[in-house]
């Protein structure tokens, strides 16, 4: 730290001249940087506030004048008619699709890919690291590669047009995901934990299920979070595996609405806005362990 | 698999061991299998043939499946537009979402909600991000009116039905959705870099890009990689959007890989024809994957998994 004059007269030199903090990083003065970063998350919140705030609009209003922003006069029934009126229907059960899809995937693919975390980071096997690999190859192609062949599989089986048959295919490619993030929090809990257990009369499951699964609590809850984030969002294969209306999910849902209203745009963007509310919460009560769990391993580096 | 050694050295526990691996690992691994694995090589399997999918797979063709595919403009259109997604995000977004990531690494009033707003798209799905947008680009819609009130009529295009322009309104929207991932990525990686490091290169004069560009930009490395490869994994199989907001049209020119092989193999029932396409796809991500691995070591491979969604 202590340097000659002739290095700060440097730094001050090429810096943007300001500098009160002495030493601190050079850089965008303050109004700049809130400028830009105004500017951007503007970007990201017009669109999102133009659908929430469409949805109170008649689409006279809309066409008529695309870029008042305030609603005038506020109208509810384009929300409420998605919700409770002639479409309620549609959005609930495809709402509970959604769920049923995103519980089943969730829970299988936590449940078993936690098992398998557990055999890759505590038992020393031969070819161990050969069929973690297997699991790891998963991640490195695109999943869209499968789909024919799975739509075929899944008709063959019997779970076409079957929630099972959408769930159990992407709680699959979660595994891998799942496998990865959790096999390191294993490893870290320490040797002499398990060996305690078993003097103390645990068996291997009991083990998993008493001590690790409770102590490696926070990593259970990031690949949950993002296994349910990507089950929630899939779209093309259940837009492949499901036949009929009855069972689409949400995203299904919105794009067929958007088809199926094409001239009733008030209408799209009520359904829109309430078929993102789950997520949007779900990001609002997680946004930490969504965030944890993709930068994960990326820190390290 | 390998419960085929019978070494007795541990006594009695090796059995228990074996029933352990196998009660623990065997329902993830069928899974797997069966959903995964299984279903790629299939692909691979139903590429050499004519079929439709219902009858018996008799029509044995060989390679011309991929000899058609390799001589289709439709196609070929298609792996230019993957290719052009990842040059545009390779050329604008990761810069775009490493000048952010650089913003916002430090601390002043209201960084963590500019971050919260940043990274929200990510969660949004794709298909409904896609709706919202195509009701925005309508002709004469918010984009139009917007750019014409602040005085920039001339950028308006016709977003969506523009054959030379599509893309590029769905490279916008791709980056409008995961730029902020990109960005949160890397923000993590400069979070690991000690600033005295790039304190110390300015204090013994260097310029403030000098010390960005040859100490702060090489000690992301490897975090700039996982960006790079994840954002190039996600533009070969680019597919939601594009499938909501243009089908792959005006007359083809925004079809992608994926588009093209779901048309081929799931609307046309050319399953055949559509699984070659599907092993294609394949080829390019294997590509990139070894291409990875080679460049990167291994410790990255942990970090780049963590954010693949499927």
């Amino acid at each position: 730290m202590g340097m000659t004059t002739s290095a700060r007269g440097n730094l001050s030199a090429s810096s943007t001249g300001r500098q009160t903090v002495g030493l601190a990083r050079p850089s965008l003065s303050g109004g700049v940087r809130y400028a830009i970063l105004i500017f951007v998350a503007s970007v990201i919140l017009v669109p999102i506030g133009y659908a929430i705030l469409g949805g109170f609009k008649t689409n006279g209003q809309l066409v008529g004048d695309p870029v008042s922003v305030i609603p005038s006069p506020w109208v509810l029934s384009n929300y409420t008619d998605v919700m409770f009126g002639a479409n309620g229907a549609v959005f609930w059960r495809e709402a509970a699709n959604s769920l049923i899809i995103a519980v089943v995937a969730v829970t299988a693919t936590v449940g078993l890919g936690s098992l398998a975390a557990f055999v890759f980071a505590r038992i020393v096997f031969r070819g161990r690291e050969a069929m973690y690999m297997l699991f790891t190859f998963g991640l490195l192609f695109p999943s869209a590669v499968a789909i024919l062949p799975l739509y075929i599989l899944v008709r063959q089986i019997g779970l076409e047009g079957n929630l099972l048959g959408v769930a159990l295919p992407e709680a699959a490619f979660a595994l891998p995901l799942t496998i990865i993030i959790l096999r390191p929090f294993f490893r870290s809990i320490p040797l002499e934990l398990e060996d305690a257990a078993k003097i103390d009369g645990c068996s291997a499951f009991g083990f998993f299920w008493r001590v690790l699964l409770p102590l490696a609590r926070p990593a259970i809850a990031t690949v949950s979070v993002l296994a349910i984030v990507g089950t929630w969002n899939a779209f093309m294969l259940p837009l492949i595996l499901l036949n009929g209306a009855d069972q689409w999910t949400l995203p299904l849902g919105v794009m067929n609405f958007s088809t199926q209203y094409v001239s009733d745009q008030a209408r799209i963007l009520a359904f829109t806005v309430v078929a993102i509310v789950p997520a949007v919460l779900f990001y609002a009560v997680a946004e930490r362990q969504i965030v944890s769990g993709l930068t994960a391993g990326s820190v390290k580096g | 698999m390998s419960a085929t050694s019978p070494r007795p050295r541990v006594g009695l526990r090796l059995p228990t061991k074996w029933v352990t691996i196998i009660l623990f690992l065997l329902p993830a691994l069928a899974l797997y299998v069966l959903f995964v694995l299984v279903p790629v090589v299939q692909a691979a399997h139903y590429s050499l043939y004519k079929w439709n999918g219902l009858q018996p797979l008799t029509d044995f063709v060989g390679l011309k499946n991929y000899v058609t595919a390799f001589s289709s403009d439709t196609f070929k259109t298609a792996v230019s537009n993957n290719l052009l997604i990842i040059v545009l995000s390779l050329a604008l977004q990761i810069p775009f979402s490493l000048s952010l990531a650089v913003l916002l690494n430090r601390r002043f009033p209201g960084r963590a909600i500019f971050r919260l707003i940043f990274f929200l798209p990510y969660v949004l799905s794709e298909a409904i991000t896609g709706v919202v947008f195509t009701l925005l680009l309508q002709p004469g819609a918010l984009v139009d009116s917007s750019l014409n009130g602040v005085g920039l009529g001339g950028l308006v295009q016709d977003w969506l039905g523009d054959a030379g322009f599509v893309m590029i309104t769905l490279f916008i929207i791709i980056s409008w959705k995961y730029f902020g991932f990109h960005m949160i990525l890397l923000m993590a990686g400069l979070q690991g870099i000690p600033r005295e490091i790039e304190e110390a290169a300015l204090v013994d004069g260097a310029g403030r890009w000098q010390a960005f560009r040859h100490i702060t930009l090489p000690l992301l490395g490897p975090t700039l990689r996982v960006s790079v490869f994840l954002s190039m994994i996600g533009a070969i199989q680019l597919f939601d959007m594009v499938w909501v907001m243009t089908g792959g049209g005006p007359v083809g020119a925004s079809n992608t890989m994926a588009i093209a092989m779901f048309k081929a193999g799931y609307k046309t029932s050319q399953l055949g024809y559509g699984s070659a396409l599907a092993v294609i796809l394949f080829a390019f991500g294997l590509v990139l994957a070894l291409a990875y691995q080679r460049l990167v070591l291994r410790r990255d491979i942990e970090g780049a998994v963590t954010a693949f969604n499927g």
